[in-house]
């Protein structure tokens, strides 16, 4: 995960507090998408950012998950993400990111 | 309308084990905040040789030996393929090697700021002396070189920037100015570096087309660096330094910036000037980016991989008044994303595709080939970035099933047959959308394609200044020229048709009123 952002999720999580954070991931791939829901619960994995050895364990989706696609409007999800769903390998995204989630994140 | 024309591309790599470790961001960074990294450790053991460089396919379809599709059919990982082609130049330009690159900084260097050791100052001499497109004329004003001592002093002790060749230091870049911090060493060495390899690529330009570089108007260069003093930290101007170089005495220029999307904002402002009638000849031209060297050099070495981003990219496109061959440049049919768009995927695919494509009628499948982030998948997949061209076309054909122009079903082979796989290495601007100016050429004017679109793409926000994102893109046809005489002509046909049943309808009614 790129170390501004890294250092942004860092910064929202002191400023709300970690269980009411919840971040959304955008990514193309499903490793991509693995590696960036590991740095914001157990910690950047490449040791390179903000968030090494920072355990935040938060709350984190993929934008074509259907816990993120529930919540939100259809017509709005349709128009913004219906087709990088098309594109997207979204089974291979949704295991990643259960993965990650079962393993470490805490809320 | 008199469309202006694509007359002619170059392509050109520099090989640059060195730099990867000196100059990259991602090795300098981990050597300031983690200097005895398992990583920084490893690098030297993931760096592939020259000859490991040529028999590389993207390599070898980047200057032109092989051609993209010959990419499909090569098994991936490609780093470890033997293509059984070594050749240093190609029809499009070369791959240079890194002393004679460095050589070459020495030659584009107007303010003697890069100093080279004596010996090797005069190995590199003799190689650029033999050089094809550079010879005497230029090696001769090669002057003689420094005592290393000296060298080693100005690095340790004036924060000059080292410059080595076989992990040796050879030379380094000075700074500038003792306080200016736009002037450092560091700045100057990316600076030099990007004009060198920008000379490269005009030179083999000129190389690659008919006309002599003294009939170059006008040159726009459309690179990523900054150059500038404290007062005007990106003042310019690349272009007219480029120019001045190789030899283009009767060029001007300018820069132009819009991060990876620059180089088709600069082939749809060319192909502008030249239709405009301000300029006959505008050159398109850009060196590389050496801080990008080794940028995902960590999660290679995590696979057990080469560096493979072990190259400076360099391109140059001359855009010329119609001469009824080559192809034209549709600035007619122009895509943009506008302030207002949106970032969703749908929107800048809609803006960059759809709308041009609305303007003249056409549907996306009529678009023969799309060149877009034309990146190496060998580079970014095991990186975690995965195909970059291939999502771009799964985004293209995803929308030509939303807007009922496709069955879902055709997805992947809208993908094979209106795609490519991508060949160029990951400099930013130097994949986006042109890598495949050159092919696209060849293959309108052979006429094996009709139609081939160019989008650029730039991540706007990595400067801080907007949360935008920005790209354009422009439609390249076969030239229509004929096409059009034979229309005019068939038109006259008709005219004289025409006058011939009036005269007689009128010589018919004469008669029948006598």
């Amino acid at each position: 995960m790129d170390l501004e952002n890294q250092k942004r999720v860092k910064d929202l999580a002191e400023k709300y507090g970690e269980e009411n954070l919840v971040v959304i991931l955008g990514a193309a791939e499903g490793e991509a998408a693995g590696l960036a829901a590991e740095t914001v619960t157990a910690g950047d994995p490449t040791y390179a950012g903000p968030l090494t050895g920072v355990q935040l364990g938060l709350g984190v989706y993929h934008c074509c998950e259907p816990q993120f696609k529930q919540a939100v409007n259809e017509e709005v999800y349709e128009d913004q993400i219906g087709m990088m769903e098309m594109v997207l390998d979204v089974d291979d995204i949704i295991s990643e990111m259960k993965t990650i989630r079962d393993q470490f994140s805490k809320y | 309308m008199n469309y202006s024309v694509v007359k002619g591309t170059s392509y050109i790599l520099v090989n640059t084990p060195d730099m990867i470790i000196h100059n990259g961001t991602t090795q300098t960074m981990e050597k300031t905040a983690n200097p005895d990294s398992e990583y920084i450790k490893a690098i030297g053991t993931h760096i592939r040789t020259y000859e490991q460089v040529l028999n590389y396919a993207p390599s070898q379809v980047y200057i032109g030996n092989m051609k993209p599709e010959e990419l499909e059919t090569l098994e991936m990982p490609w780093y470890d393929k033997d293509v059984r082609i070594r050749e240093r130049f190609g029809k499009f330009g070369e791959i240079m090697p890194q002393d004679e690159f460095v050589g070459l900084m020495k030659l584009s260097d107007s303010f003697d700021l890069v100093m080279l050791d004596k010996d090797f100052s005069e190995t590199v001499k003799e190689k650029l002396a033999k050089h094809p497109l550079f010879g005497e004329q230029y090696s001769s004003t090669i002057k003689e070189g420094s005592d290393i001592t000296a060298i080693q002093k100005e690095v340790n002790e004036h924060h000059g920037e080292g410059i080595y060749n076989e992990g040796k230091l050879v030379g380094c870049v000075k700074k500038a100015h003792d306080l200016d911090a736009n002037l450092t060493a560091h700045i100057m060495f990316e600076n030099i570096v990007s004009k060198a390899s920008g000379v490269l690529a005009l030179k083999h330009l000129i190389n690659n087309v008919e006309i002599g570089i003294q009939e170059i108007d006008y040159v726009i260069e459309c690179s990523e660096e900054a150059c500038g003093d404290m007062n005007q930290r990106g003042g310019g101007n690349f272009a007219k330094a480029i120019a001045e170089i190789a030899g283009a005495i009767n060029a001007s220029g300018s820069d132009i910036r819009g991060f990876c999307a620059a180089p088709t904002h600069a082939l749809i402002q060319a192909s502008a000037l030249v239709q405009a009638g301000v300029y006959k000849n505008v050159a398109i031209v850009a060196g590389g980016a050496i801080a990008k060297l080794g940028m995902n050099g960590k999660d290679h070495v995590k696979k057990g991989m080469p560096i493979l981003e072990d190259v400076i990219g360099g391109f140059g496109i001359l855009v010329s008044e119609n001469d009824g061959i080559n192809p034209i440049i549709r600035n007619d049919l122009v895509g943009k994303h506008n302030v207002g768009t949106g970032s969703s995927p749908q929107a800048v695919i809609t803006a960059l595709v759809t709308m041009p494509l609305d303007k003249g009628n056409m549907k996306i499948t009529d678009v023969d080939k799309y060149s877009v982030e034309m990146q190496n998948p060998d580079v970014t997949k095991p990186a975690g970035a995965g195909d970059v061209p291939q999502s771009n076309y799964k985004m293209i054909g995803a929308l030509a099933v939303k807007r009922g122009e496709m069955d879902k079903s055709d997805l992947m082979n809208f993908v094979k047959k209106h795609g490519m796989q991508g060949w160029a290495p990951t400099q930013g601007h130097i994949p986006s959308g042109v890598p495949y100016v050159g092919f696209a050429r060849e293959e309108l004017v052979a006429g094996y394609i009709k139609r081939a679109m160019i989008v650029g793409k730039g991540s706007l926000f990595l400067a801080r200044m907007t949360n935008l994102f920005d790209g354009v893109s422009v439609i390249l046809e076969q030239n229509s020229k004929k096409q059009e005489e034979a229309t005019v002509s068939k038109q006259e046909i008709k005219k004289l048709i025409a006058e011939a049943m009036r005269e007689f309808g009128s010589k018919l009614i004469n008669e029948l009123e006598a």
